[in-house]
């Protein structure tokens, strides 16, 4: 620890203050009994889906196409996690697996 | 349930005979919490593998920077994010401002200020215990609460809170064992936050599997590609968000009318 414990736990209360806020956000524009207008409702049945979508790349942010390894470790893990998962269905498979795989490509094949 | 308080406050008079049996029955059905636990326990799995690889990964983090496993679940029952945490370990240094760290986490997390906008309702009927659902309203909690049904004879209130206390329960697992881990025998951990990216992927093919997820999901997936490479990665995120809500609304519409003509189809 290169700082004081009374500044860690301080750093800890301002992280899940900020984090909870960006949480809490919606819900202090309508709290219960407002009635949410049609637009927001509307977007919030249809803008999960697409979330999932957002949160696949927002994984795959830091990947290099034009560098080497030229994210073939992410395409070949994601690309088996795909296949296993059509395959068996099995979550705890296709994302031991998955992951597995991943450790094994960064670390023994694609060595820098 | 209902049937089953119903049965209980009668009392226990004049069935002898199959009280035992029945009366096991009715500890199941009336036993609201356990009931709520034992049936979001199977649908948190995924969660369960997903949240153990990147809570150790946290907890790796968190270690080599000089804190112990206590600490790791302690940062991790309170502040409760994935990549919030990751982001940080790097402020357990001297020099990082607080105000900086409000910024980055604020940055970082800006995302979830859209979750909520799903969940208005089905949170308004949960009483005390929204508070909690918000507080633990992660990208996985958030998926999970979208894709899982309430099984008949739960309590929908409950069963919500049981899927998200799972899920930060095997986060806070997840770091403690990673800071041991880390501690008492150091492993190369790179590449183990992949989890995180598997998670989102089987997520996104299980969702893929129902018709009317496609065109969504293809947004999602098409407005953070093209954010991402006008904005690059430290900041495509508010655009995405953004950019997803003008095509959603402007295409109202559209995917109201597909969703009218699926009706009649059914």
């Amino acid at each position: 620890m290169q700082i004081s414990v009374f500044r860690s736990l301080a750093i800890i209360a301002v992280v899940a203050g900020t984090i909870f806020f960006t949480r809490l956000f919606p819900f202090l524009f309508f709290p219960p009994g407002k009635e949410i207008p049609p637009m927001v409702q509307y977007l919030g049945k249809v803008l999960p889906p697409a979330v999932i979508g957002m949160l696949v790349i927002y994984c795959l942010k830091e990947v290099q196409l034009t560098a080497y390894p030229y994210g073939i470790p992410e395409a070949v893990s994601v690309l088996a996690v795909v296949l296993l998962h059509l395959w068996k269905r099995n979550n705890l498979l296709s994302i031991g697996a998955g992951t597995v795989l991943y450790m094994f490509l960064v670390q023994a094949v694609f060595t820098a | 349930m209902l049937e089953g308080t119903a049965d209980n406050n009668m009392g226990g008079t004049g069935y002898a005979e199959d009280e035992e049996m029945s009366d096991r029955i009715k500890i199941r059905k009336n036993s609201g919490y356990a009931a709520a636990f034992r049936a979001a326990f199977p649908h948190t799995i995924p969660v369960l593998t997903g949240y153990l690889f990147i809570g150790m990964a946290f907890g790796v983090m968190i270690q080599e920077k000089g804190y112990n496993f206590l600490w790791a679940m302690l940062m991790s029952l309170f502040c409760y994010a994935g990549s919030g945490q990751y982001l940080a370990v790097n402020f357990f240094v001297p020099g990082v401002s607080f105000l900086q760290m409000i910024f980055m986490e604020f940055m970082v997390n800006i995302r979830h200020i859209f979750y909520g906008l799903s969940l208005l309702e089905r949170f308004s009927k949960m009483g005390k215990k929204r508070w909690y659902m918000i507080f633990s309203l992660t990208d996985e909690t958030y998926s999970l609460l979208y894709i899982t049904k309430t099984p008949e004879g739960v309590d929908e209130s409950k069963f919500l809170f049981a899927l998200a206390a799972l899920d930060q329960s095997y986060w806070i697992l997840g770091s403690g064992i990673g800071a041991l881990l880390g501690e008492w025998l150091p492993f190369d951990g790179t590449g183990i936050d992949f989890a995180m990216t598997a998670l989102f992927v089987v997520i996104l093919v299980e969702q893929w599997m129902e018709e009317k997820n496609r065109p969504y999901e293809l947004i999602g997936l098409g407005c953070g590609l093209l954010c991402l490479l006008i904005f690059g990665a430290e900041n495509f995120i508010l655009p995405t968000m953004l950019l997803m809500m003008t095509v959603l609304l402007s295409g109202k519409r559209f995917f109201m009318e597909e969703k009218e003509e699926e009706r009649h189809a059914d």
